[in-house]
């Protein structure tokens, strides 16, 4: 998984992705900021407090303290003075780094068009024409190093496309299309969430995000865009898959299903998840997920199919071949 | 000690001008156009994001709404002959002006219906069509609200609650009306005339 | 109408109580006007709403104590965290500062009542009712299930069927009858009511805080109303106002909801910071620093307010410029606060602090009130924002904000004013364990999760995996939100224990300075024997303290125990808005039943609507029209008031 060695696989302060690294930089200089303040007033309590118990003994407890110091020189200086310079500090900071990110140092090296839906994600490369156009899902692949250009639109509810180590949150908003860019300075794979609550599965609605060197990506591009790899005569397990009924809600391309309320599966085995992200793609995970969606994603859409079992074995052996 | 150095008798406050009860209807009108400061504020919004016409069908038609307008500005006038009345202490004027008042805001209601029964959409074709109705709607209810305080001050007024000095109830009743009625001229402004000035 | 002067001796004390009580019986319990009956209902219905959102706090909590539990449901879980949200900030965190409100107002401004009584009832009925409506909704399982945001398209029918969100849209429409009303109250109380004397510049901060918050709901609340009629329209009826399928604008929502949304945080934050001005001077000994401009702070920020609800929307998409914009304003209203902050500091360097339970519960208020500050402006910086926003950090910010800014403010008041409510002291013993328990509990559970969303994880998700690096820190958050229920249930058994055998208090026993104190306590159901006249701030204290200002240029002291007594029926003075100059004697109303009758019958309508019964609502409507008939029908002044 990554960067899941790490230990903090969906870091904010994190530094692998343009944006990401300079909205880092502002956290950090936030939080040190905070907590700079935080403890200097603390410690102006701790210290009045302290200043208390001296003078405690030379005076009369219900005795009231003559205010001739007034003490407003402390809400002079503490009050506004010292605010008013951090906060404009802090605006500049904001606003640099707002402008910073606001568009890419050159043009994007490919424009990803990501549809969110209940509770997954539906992701395009879009090429020069339709037919060159990959569909893929819950896994983007970018080359390391080219800023890239994100189409955002949902076809449901609202969903907010996050990958904290690459940067921050865009929303996904059904009749709207927002864009933004991203950039990873690092290969690897990130972690990515959804980052507004969409219903009852937006705890499992994750992605990776894999940023690769541009030959490899170019490749991995070359082969998303081939038809699935499954011969022309119907195997059993083809047939299983039909009459499961998997193709009324999912495509794969070079067959006749056509369903477009899932994931496309036409390179099934090229992704290293499955169920909106959640699940190691493997041969356990990919049975029990067909045997046992609901249990595992309780909500989700993908329901839990009746499957006989000599078919079962078909059915999963045909995803298999799904390279 | 020079506490009592203030008059030692003060009016009754409960009817005066300034009065708690006056003060609360200030405040009621206050967050009521509030209310409808939000709903234009919407209206506006989803105007300025909406792609194709705007209305869909194009400007809404002034037959009706023109002459209705006018007819509720008018209803202000008389309200305003109502409460200088009894403020000179004529009840006579006042019951007479508050009839005239609740025959026109009456009008005013039974114009609108006929406007909503002839529309070519309704609330629940597209958002237009909700925005519409449902803003006419509310200043259609706030319209009855405030013949319905009509109503009230009325039979109060035909008991001859209410005296040269002593008519809260009629100042605030007047008031609210007049809300009404700039509401209105809020709403007209809106949604009939400022597409046509796009 | 005459004034006769008096003073505490001489005044007709058997008299005034005659015509202020309200019999006992359920009559009485039903028509009582007494804001002092209406304050003690409020504190402790919203204080039992308080409880219940700390039950359904816990659930969740345990749920989340490590990766991958399944202790509820995910649908549960939904309904938990927005019934828990909602609970917490609409019918406890508002309420319970105006249950402070609606006690220690009339006492504090010298007068006898506020200045709709009635209107009062009806603020706390309503409140209570539209509680009970909200709570029906549960127990039908259908509790409202999408965030107490509740974005669309998600809460449309298409996505969330149930009754749930009629449930939500209905319930705070129901509540904004009782909230408006009270801010009403609220309003005129404060221009009509305070003592002769008590001009603006002598007015206490907490009535600053009530007063900027009032305003405050009178003009962002109709925004919520808007959002709700909108969705129940869309979701009953098919208005398509969310729905993009038919030009609706899913955004619409979250700028109408925000524009109440943020005014809102300072609604229930300002009268906390109010009690908080009122109880560190009094442990201090000497007046506030800086009074006036902890006033102009309070209202600047209730200004600014309703400059920065986009900062809750930075990632949907906006313009650069905008977003600018309110990141700025958003920074800018740091400023007020920072006043404040800096004016209770001063106020302890330059005093003599003595730390009893009602100040370590204001010091522990301010060290909280600074940390959700900042977390604060680290949300309002925009690129960061959009990292952090719908993160633990941001509910770490709003439980600093929501319970260190409110609740510690608002145990501050109940350990300050309880005294003068029951008549006895909270045991202090008891107190300093309920703080520090309180205090470490909170820290303890909730500063982790500012760490918990820097390391990305998101807000409303029922469980998490294992490998995200979030499970110690989910473990500690568990066990401090623990400690912290156990702090706030020592203040329940310290509330319990001391009602029964807490000492006596006398009128005054922390020898404050403002006028509550110069009542026995609790205080007589007329308040004042005689109305006093205000020349200072801490009038109670002027004796004592060298004259400065215009007590200094020879101008007349205040007089607490001699003046008006005003007894021919339920009298009390009206004075100018701003110099509080007398200018009438206020007659004000009996007790009536027509605030109870009128909750009635609004309950009707808000049931039959949301049941689609609508002979219910109806005839709920028809109960409307003919209570306000019976409220209003005019009465001579000999018998009561109008209004």
């Amino acid at each position: 998984m990554g960067q899941m060695g790490q230990g903090h696989p969906a870091s904010t302060l994190a530094m692998h992705g343009v944006t990401g690294a300079s909205q880092a930089r502002l956290g950090w200089y936030l939080l040190v900021v905070s907590l700079v303040v935080v403890v200097v007033v603390c410690l102006l309590l701790g210290a009045s407090a302290w200043r208390a118990r001296r003078r405690r003994a030379a005076a009369e407890e219900r005795e009231l303290v003559h205010p001739g110091g007034s003490g407003l020189a402390w809400v002079m200086v503490g009050g506004i003075i010292v605010p008013a310079i951090v906060l404009t500090a802090t605006f500049v900071f904001t606003v640099a780094t707002l402008h910073a990110n606001a568009a890419p140092w050159r043009p994007p090296a490919a424009t990803i068009r990501v549809v969110g839906h209940q509770w997954w994600w539906e992701v395009h490369y879009v090429g020069g024409s339709p037919a060159a156009e990959v569909v893929t899902a819950n896994e983007i692949h970018v080359p390391v190093g080219e800023p890239v250009r994100l189409v955002l639109s949902s076809d449901d509810v609202i969903h907010s496309f996050w990958v904290p180590e690459i940067a921050g949150k865009m929303d996904l908003i059904p009749g709207k299309t927002n864009e933004t860019w991203i950039a990873a300075r690092d290969t690897g794979a990130y972690e990515g969430e959804c980052g507004e609550y969409c219903g009852v599965q937006h705890s499992h609605m994750h992605l990776r995000l894999i940023a690769e060197p541009p030959d490899r990506f170019a490749a991995w591009l070359a082969a998303q865009r081939r038809p699935a790899a499954t011969g022309t005569a119907p195997s059993a397990g083809a047939q299983a898959f039909f009459s499961a009924g998997c193709a009324s809600c999912h495509t794969i391309r070079g067959t006749r299903a056509g369903g477009r309320v899932g994931p496309d599966l036409t390179h099934l085995m090229s992704r290293r998840t499955i169920a909106g992200g959640t699940l190691e793609n493997t041969r356990g995970n990919l049975a029990a997920w067909v045997t046992d969606a609901q249990g595992l994603k309780p909500g989700a859409r993908m329901p839990t199919l009746a499957v006989q079992p000599d078919q079962f074995q078909q059915l999963l052996g045909y995803l298999e071949t799904l390279r | 000690m020079t506490t009592m150095a203030a008059p030692s008798a003060y009016p009754l406050g409960n009817r005066l001008e300034r009065s708690p009860g006056w003060w609360a209807m200030i405040w009621i009108i206050a967050t009521e156009a509030s209310l409808f400061g939000f709903l234009l504020f919407s209206y506006f919004y989803v105007a300025s994001q909406a792609r194709g016409a705007w209305p869909p069908g194009g400007p809404l038609e002034l037959r009706l709404a023109l002459p209705n307008t006018i007819l509720l500005i008018v209803s202000s006038l008389t309200m305003w002959w109502a409460e200088r009345g009894i403020a000179r202490g004529s009840r006579m004027r006042l019951r007479i002006g508050l009839l005239v008042t609740f025959v026109l805001g009456a009008i005013f209601v039974i114009v609108q219906g006929i406007e909503w029964s002839h529309k070519s959409f309704g609330p629940r074709d597209d958002v237009f069509g909700a925005l519409f109705f449902t803003i006419t709607g509310f200043h259609g209810l706030h319209v009855i609200v405030g013949l319905l305080l009509n109503l009230a001050v009325q039979v109060w007024a035909w008991m001859g609650s209410f005296t040269e000095d002593r008519h809260l109830a009629v100042t605030n009743a007047a008031m609210y009306w007049h809300f009404v009625d700039v509401v209105w001229l809020a709403v007209f402004t809106s949604l009939y005339l400022s597409p046509r000035w796009a | 109408m005459a004034v006769v002067p008096a003073t505490i001796e001489t005044a007709p004390v058997e008299r005034l109580r005659r015509i202020w009580e309200t019999p006992p019986g359920l009559r009485g319990t039903l028509t009582t006007v007494d804001h002092k009956t209406i304050g003690k209902r409020y504190l402790v219905t919203a204080f039992i709403f308080l409880l219940v959102g700390g039950v359904e706090a816990s659930i969740m909590r345990a749920q989340l104590a490590h990766s991958g539990l399944r202790l509820v449901s995910p649908g549960v879980y939904d309904q938990l965290f927005t019934l828990h949200g909602i609970t917490m900030i609409f019918w406890y965190a508002a309420p319970i500062l105006s249950g402070f409100s609606n006690y220690i107002w009339p006492l504090l401004m010298g007068s006898r009542d506020m200045a709709y009584p009635r209107v009062n009832a009806l603020s706390y009925w309503t409140f209570l009712a539209s509680g009970i409506f909200l709570y029906t909704s549960p127990f039908l399982g259908q509790a409202p299930n999408a965030g107490w945001f509740a974005y669309p398209p998600f809460t449309l029918t298409t996505y969330d069927p149930g009754l749930n969100m009629d449930f939500y849209a209905l319930g705070l429409l129901f509540l904004t009858v009782s909230t408006t009303v009270g801010a009403i109250n609220f309003i005129g109380t404060v221009t009509k009511m305070r003592a002769p004397g008590m001009s603006v510049n002598r007015m206490p901060i907490f009535m600053y805080g009530t007063m900027t918050t009032s305003f405050s709901v009178l003009f962002a609340l109709p925004s919520l109303s808007v959002a709700c009629v909108f969705l129940f329209l869309e979701r009953r009826f098919g208005f398509p106002f969310f729905d993009p399928a038919n030009g609706g604008q899913p955004l619409l929502w979250q700028h109408l909801f925000w524009i109440l949304g943020h005014p809102w945080v300072y609604i229930v934050v300002l009268p906390a910071m109010g009690i908080v001005s009122e109880v560190i001077p009094v442990f201090s000994r000497r007046p506030l620093v800086a009074h006036s401009l902890v006033a102009l702070s309070t209202v600047a920020t209730g200004i600014i307010g309703f400059g920065v609800w986009v900062h809750h929307m930075f990632a949907t998409g906006l313009p650069a410029l905008s977003m600018s914009f309110f990141s700025g304003a958003s920074v800018l209203i740091t400023i007020p606060s920072g006043i404040a902050v800096f004016a209770w500091i001063a106020t302890m360097w330059t005093g003599r602090p003595r730390f009893q339970t009602p100040m370590l519960f204001a010091t522990g208020f301010i060290a909280l009130f600074v940390i959700g500050g900042v977390s604060g402006v680290v949300t309002a910086a925009v690129p960061y924002d959009l990292q952090v926003t719908d993160t633990y950090f941001v509910v770490a910010h709003l439980h600093y904000v929501l319970i260190g800014i409110n609740l510690f403010g608002v145990l501050t008041g109940f350990y300050y004013w309880f005294p003068k409510i029951t008549g006895r002291m909270l045991d202090e013993r008891l107190g300093k364990w309920n703080f520090w328990v309180a205090f470490i509990g909170f820290n303890i559970g909730f500063f982790p999760m500012h760490i918990a969303g820097v390391l990305g994880m998101p807000r409303r998700i029922y469980t998490y995996p294992a490998g995200m690096g979030w499970d110690t820190i989910n473990l500690i958050t568990t066990i401090g939100s623990y400690i912290f229920a156990i702090g706030i249930l020592l203040f329940v058994v310290n509330v319990i224990v001391s009602l029964r055998r807490g000492a006596p208090a006398g009128p005054n026993p922390w020898d404050a300075g403002t006028l509550e104190w110069a009542t026995p306590s609790p205080p007589p159901p007329y308040n004042f024997a005689v109305i006093p006249t205000v020349r200072s701030s801490y009038p109670l204290w002027e004796d004592r303290l060298p004259p400065s200002g215009e007590t200094a240029r020879g101008e007349e002291r205040s007089s607490v125990f001699r003046g008006p007594v005003l007894d021919d029926k339920r009298e009390t003075l009206g004075t100018s808005p701003l110099e509080a100059d007398t200018m009438s004697v206020l007659r004000m109303p009996e007790d009536s039943p027509w605030p109870f009758l009128l909750t009635v019958a609004l309950a009707l309508v808000f049931y039959g609507a949301v049941f689609g019964v609508w002979w219910l609502a109806i005839a709920g409507a028809a109960g409307v029209l003919a209570t306000l008939a019976g409220w209003f029908w005019p009465r001579s002044l000999e018998g009561g008031a109008v209004a």
